[in-house]
């Protein structure tokens, strides 16, 4: 197939809408990062730089919204391009609602420097996150690219995430009830592993679209769901018990 | 039916209309098609998109033998109508024609009034007894060509008197008035402003649960308004022939995408 239009003010529109995409998925990639960086090392600022900067990506999904309606609008796009135009609406919104999780890990930031660490996990954390916004760099790479193998990829890495997410899960738990003082900060860092979860869903879901673009067919829910902890009930410590 | 999504409204007609395989058309020394195999379905709307000169119109043409009245041209191959091969010698290409009805591009009423043109074919099929059975045919034609209630109080005008999108209703309620099962329409719609193209286009939609109905149109979002089934010709071959809805949001050809995407191809 060839690449370009006949009318090539389509494809500067097509590549316009595109760029957009790229900038915001790399302001949401700072975000993650810094966001994880801020909880590891206790800096307050750098959070409130993370939390405000959400609004410059909260924007840039309001514009992307606004020239996919002016595409479809004018150009009725269809096939290759239609799919392109769907995948830039809903990746532009995952990439909002993972901008807001890494948001939301900055505000926590700002609680947690006022209470004691809680031993390890801001690093475990960290590296949680490290991993998820690698994920997101590599599925924006495949979106670009257009290969879907490499989308691929990124969702089986998704399982890692979440291996990640159980374990702090578990770890969380049995410091709670070691010491009900590490409930509050627990429950934060908690939220944060959440949400961190969630981006790698999010991702996830970028990578879908990845594959929808590329192939016109969405991937078969090949992934098993991985661990059940989060949904079983809490086994006692034995010292508890005694 | 109505009330189902898009993705669901696929193509419940199996029943073969038209069956063609191995059609090969030539003008003199030029292969306009090349060894084109389809099946069009009854009760379905079939659009032909492609390029100009990709044989689109001429495949159409085949179908009720609209090309024998050109001298240099040669067909081969057969081409069936519920079975029936249609380029048998003991088939009148007349008859053929009232079963398989055409619109052309360019509305085409005959010099006489309204109610002679729809009168014209019952007439020499001899498909009415008397003056009120003709009057009960010419009304339900034009009601079927969406056109009655415009054209009931000037009946014996001339039909030539009426706007572009009147006079290709017109036509399409003439098409229909000898009862075809068919109905081929060759850009019906090329030459009407938007709000004529939307009247056709309803028509053709509530034609569609009578006959079936094959369309030629270089407009691509006409065929996926009013199309189940498209089909997409370049250079002579069938390239790609497939539901609508996969046809525009899948295609599986490269040569299909290319074009309707709109790039060079």
């Amino acid at each position: 197939m060839h690449d370009e239009h006949i009318s090539s003010a389509f494809d500067r529109d097509l590549e316009a809408v595109q760029a957009l995409i790229m900038k915001m998925g790399g302001l949401v990639e700072e975000a993650i990062k810094n966001a994880a960086l801020s909880l590891e090392t206790r800096d307050e600022e750098l959070a409130a730089q993370v939390r405000a900067g959400d609004k410059t990506i909260d924007a840039l999904e309001e514009q992307i919204d606004q020239e996919t309606a002016l595409i479809i609008a004018l150009r009725a796009p269809t096939a290759i391009d239609l799919r392109l135009i769907l995948s830039v609406m809903k990746v532009a919104s995952n990439l909002e609602r993972i901008g807001d999780h890494a948001k939301n890990m900055a505000k926590r930031t700002s609680v947690l420097t006022q209470m004691a660490t809680v031993n390890g996990a801001a690093s475990s954390l960290r590296r949680m996150a490290l991993e998820t916004e690698r994920m997101l760099r590599d599925v924006l790479d495949a979106y670009i690219q257009r290969d879907a193998d490499l989308a691929a990829a990124v969702i089986q890495r998704d399982l890692d995430v979440d291996q990640m997410y159980n374990t702090l899960f578990r770890e969380f738990l049995t410091f709670m009830m070691e010491d009900p003082r590490n409930i509050t900060p627990c429950m934060h860092l908690h939220f944060i592993a959440k949400n961190t979860e969630r981006m790698g869903d999010h991702v996830t879901n970028i990578a879908e679209q990845v594959i929808y673009l590329v192939t016109g067919q969405m991937p078969d829910e090949g992934r098993t769901k991985g661990d059940k902890t989060s949904l079983e009930p809490a086994a006692a410590p034995p010292d508890v018990e005694a | 039916m109505y009330d189902t999504p898009i993705s669901e409204r696929k193509v419940d007609q199996q029943e073969v209309k038209f069956s063609a395989k191995g059609v090969q058309v030539y003008y003199a020394d030029t292969h306009a098609i090349k060894d084109v195999d389809v099946e069009i379905q009854d009760k379905t709307v079939t659009a032909f998109i492609g390029p100009s000169g990709c044989g689109k119109s001429t495949f159409l043409r085949c179908l009720n033998r609209m090309n024998d009245t050109i001298d240099i041209c040669r067909v081969e191959g057969d081409i069936h109508l519920d079975g029936q091969d249609i380029y048998d010698k003991r088939v009148d290409p007349v008859q053929l024609r009232a079963k398989v009805g055409m619109v052309f591009q360019k509305p085409n009423p005959f010099p006489k009034s309204i109610y002679d043109n729809i009168a014209y074919g019952p007439r020499i099929h001899g498909l009415a007894n008397g003056k009120a059975e003709l009057d009960e045919i010419v009304e339900k034609s034009l009601r079927r060509g969406a056109i009655w209630d415009e054209v009931k109080d000037r009946l014996h005008e001339p039909g030539t008197g009426l706007s572009g999108g009147q006079q290709q209703r017109l036509c399409i309620a003439r098409a229909v008035a000898t009862e075809p099962e068919v109905l081929l329409m060759d850009e019906p719609c090329s030459a009407l402003d938007p709000i004529a193209t939307a009247q056709v286009e309803e028509l053709i939609d509530e034609l569609r649960e009578s006959y079936s109905v094959v369309i030629v149109t270089h407009s691509m979002q006409q065929a996926a308004r009013v199309s189940q089934k498209t089909a997409f010709f370049h250079l002579g071959n069938l390239v790609e022939y497939g539901e609508t809805s996969q046809i525009f949001t899948n295609p599986q050809d490269e040569r299909t995408e290319s074009y309707i995407t709109g790039r060079i191809g």
